[in-house]
């Protein structure tokens, strides 16, 4: 399965990013074969609709499933309809991308059926 | 002539002054108010005017016709709020996210976009016992933005209201004549009538509603107190006048309390201080029981006056 | 961790001077070293003028774009100016210009422009602080005058403050809001725990307090209200009290109209800390310990 996991450097080691819309990067793993490969998220500097933004991004790699921390409410919604699964990792344990998959791997990963918190109504003036 | 009267910190005193200035200059002119505070509007508390006339306001919002839609992206791509995304067969709109500009629905190779209202507020306008014309936006709660509803409201003159106020009939009139294919809202639009006044109620703070308030306008009047509050905002308010070139004076309200910075400070940076209205606790009572100054306090209808006076003579100078 | 922020609806009610107080008396008792501030109201921040904070780090905040035209290569078709929802592009002397103050970053004209001769260019739309003060940590921004997006810059500041509290452990993030009930408002009140609204008792504060009221209860936000210079118009104190009963409103005190408010504001005090037993000290004091207990009592 193709696994989207935020994190924040360019590697496998590096760290979980349990933001989803302004994470700084995305790692794109293959759980089956382990091939990644990361990608700068290009909503990182957008003034709103960053969860919006992001979700497109990741559909267009190609992601089958998205782990992260958090999914406000447009990211929520962008994901859903284009069959994207949403898991969610434990923040504040200093996790690598590397161990969010061994994680999702063990079957250890919460699915997420609904958006974890409100909008950060930062997108208007 | 328009005349802003807006703060920067709230609560100084604008609505006072916005209010007994139209009262004094309805003695004698063609006045118009607009409470442009669309979030906190209050003016019409104290001038009471029959608001009969009702107009709803907002942006217009893309509606994708998925018959036409083949999902091509464009629309997305040129959004620059991200309010538009397109994922394999769906097309999704974020309203919460639009900003109403119409740039989805011009590059749609398919025309398949058309727009609806997004309601945001209401438009209220009537005339007063004492005939000003008044009207008032006012922001729906839970809406974000007031811009667009400033933006309506500085624009909307209704019919009945023009016919009342001849001098606003006339300057339509002969702006239709030179152009027959503008209709009557856009021809009333900003076309506040050069001999009348138009006195806009500003909104507290120092961004864009504040600045779309003043956009077009004419002179602005900055009622500020002598605190350091009132001096830290007022120079965020006189700052943004500076850019658009609007020519500014200053009344202080409160007189008495605080210090004399604002005084030093207006001094020193040229703007004129056209009035002073003293901290008397009467004062405060009567505002806060809804009266206007000008009715609490009988002896500034001569001062009011003499601030309109002094304003057209700058203007015009 | 629990964030209080404190609104009102009509502006200049006392916001900040209440702010300044709770920051002061959060200080003096079990919460010492347990509380960050922020000052929300980013188009008037005025916290720091109380609080006179030292300065530890600034950067830029990136607002909006504004588009640009380059006038080698423009056409002066006017196609920019009739996509223009937002009358900022003006003819002047044979040149379309952008108002970049009136410019709202859509690139409408961008992609319609036949000659390619705009772009979006990003702007600096002020400034992000965060100071020490003598009550706390405070995360505070300045909105350049004129400038959109304050609703991010609230975000931001509220952001920075909350996960500093997460961070070291802190008990309370306490925000003081902007007026009104629109985007900053919005944004300041997310995620809160509990709002506290100071109202007014004249006719405007009381209409202004009911729609911030109305406001926070469309997001599902607790809210409170406590009542500054009540003596003035004691009807409309009563007012905002029956009102507040009928609408399962907790209302947490009356504060006495008292020039010791402004006198300490002149001073950079709070009022609490610049005389303690004045009327207004004694009765935000009352406030405080009543919002405090319902604050860290529920859940």
């Amino acid at each position: 399965m193709k696994l989207i996991i935020s994190i924040s450097g360019n590697k496998l080691e590096s760290s979980f990013d349990p933001r989803f819309g302004r994470a700084a990067a995305f790692c794109l793993v293959d759980s089956e074969t382990g091939e990644w490969t990361t990608h700068e998220n290009p909503a990182l500097s957008a003034s709103g609709g960053a969860g919006v933004q992001a979700a497109q991004f990741v559909a267009k790699l190609g992601a089958q499933a998205v782990v992260s921390g958090a999914y406000g409410p447009n990211a929520f919604d962008t994901l859903s309809p284009a069959g994207i699964e949403m898991y969610l990792a434990p923040t504040g344990e200093n996790l690598t991308a590397a161990d969010v998959l061994a994680l999702f791997k063990a079957g250890k990963l919460q699915k997420t059926e609904a958006a974890t918190h409100a909008g950060h109504y930062g997108g208007h003036h | 002539m328009r005349i802003v009267v807006a703060s920067g910190k709230g609560g100084t005193g604008k609505t006072t002054v916005a209010t007994s200035l139209a009262l004094a200059a309805a003695e004698r002119e063609a006045v118009r108010v607009l409470d442009c505070d669309v979030e906190a509007p209050n003016a019409a508390l104290f001038l009471h005017p029959d608001l009969n006339q009702r107009k709803e306001v907002g942006i217009l919002l893309p509606v994708m016709d998925e018959a036409l839609c083949t999902h091509c992206g464009k629309c997305a791509e040129v959004c620059e709020f991200h309010a538009i995304a397109v994922i394999g067969k769906k097309t999704l709109v974020f309203p919460e996210l639009c900003h109403g500009c119409g740039s989805c629905t011009l590059v749609c190779p398919e025309k398949a976009i058309t727009e609806r209202l997004d309601v945001m507020g209401v438009l209220e306008s009537g005339m007063t016992a004492s005939g000003v014309n008044f009207a008032r936006g006012l922001m729906n709660v839970g809406e974000p933005m007031a811009v667009p509803i400033i933006r309506e409201l500085k624009k909307w003159n209704p019919a009945s209201l023009r016919a009342a106020v001849g001098r606003v009939a006339e300057c339509i009139e002969t702006k239709r004549r030179s152009n027959p294919l503008i209709d009557e809202e856009t021809a009333s639009g900003e076309s506040a009538p050069r001999n009348g006044i138009e006195i806009r109620d500003a909104p507290p703070g120092a961004s864009c509603p504040v600045v779309e308030t003043m956009r077009g306008a004419d002179f602005l009047l900055l009622v500020t107190e002598p605190t350091p509050f009132g001096l830290h905002d007022l120079k965020q308010v006189a700052s943004i006048a500076r850019e658009l070139g609007i020519l500014v004076g200053v009344v202080i309200n409160r007189d008495g309390i605080g210090d004399d910075a604002v005084e030093k400070y207006c001094a020193e940076n040229g703007l004129p201080i056209l009035m002073k209205i003293p901290m008397e606790r009467r004062f405060a009572e009567a505002i806060a029981s809804g009266k206007t100054l000008v009715d609490a306090a009988p002896e500034y209808r001569p001062a009011f006056r003499a601030l309109l006076e002094d304003i057209t003579v700058r203007f015009a100078a | 961790m629990k964030q209080l922020v404190i609104l009102s609806g009509k502006g200049g009610t006392g916001k900040t001077s209440v702010t300044a107080a709770f920051a002061h008396l959060a200080a003096q008792n079990g919460l010492a070293g347990k509380v960050i501030l922020a000052d929300a109201d980013v188009d008037a921040a005025n916290l720091e003028l109380v609080l006179q904070p030292r300065l530890l780090e600034q950067q830029d905040f990136k607002g909006g774009k504004v588009a640009v035209i380059d006038q080698d290569t423009c056409a002066s078709c006017g196609d920019c100016q009739a996509v223009c929802r937002f009358d900022a592009i003006n003819y002047v002397d044979g040149l379309y210009m952008i108002d970049p103050i009136a410019c709202d970053g859509c690139a409408a004209c961008v992609y319609q422009c036949p000659s390619e001769s705009i772009s979006m260019r990003e702007q600096i739309a002020g400034k992000f602080y965060f100071s020490e003060s003598r009550y706390g940590p405070l995360y505070h921004a300045n909105l350049f005058p004129g400038q959109e997006n304050s609703g991010k810059l609230v975000t931001l500041v509220k952001q920075r403050a909350r996960l500093q509290a997460l961070d070291e452990n802190r008990e309370l993030v306490i925000v003081d809001g902007p007026p009104g009930i629109g985007c900053p408002v919005i944004s300041a009140v997310s995620g809160a725990d509990l709002a506290l609204i100071v109202a007014e008792p004249t006719v405007a504060g009381v209409h202004d307090m009911r729609r911030a009221l109305q406001t926070v209860q469309h997001f599902g936000m607790r809210a409170m209200v406590c009542i500054n210079k009540a003596d003035i118009y004691p009807a409309g104190a009563e007012e905002i009290e029956s009102f507040c009963r009928a609408s399962g409103i907790e209302t947490v005190g009356r504060i006495p109209f008292d020039v010791t408010v402004t006198a300490a504001m002149v001073a950079g005090e709070a009022v609490t800390a610049f005389q303690p037993d004045a009327p207004s000290s004694v009765a935000i004091a009352a406030v405080w310990e009543r919002v405090l207990q319902s604050l860290l009592l529920k859940e």
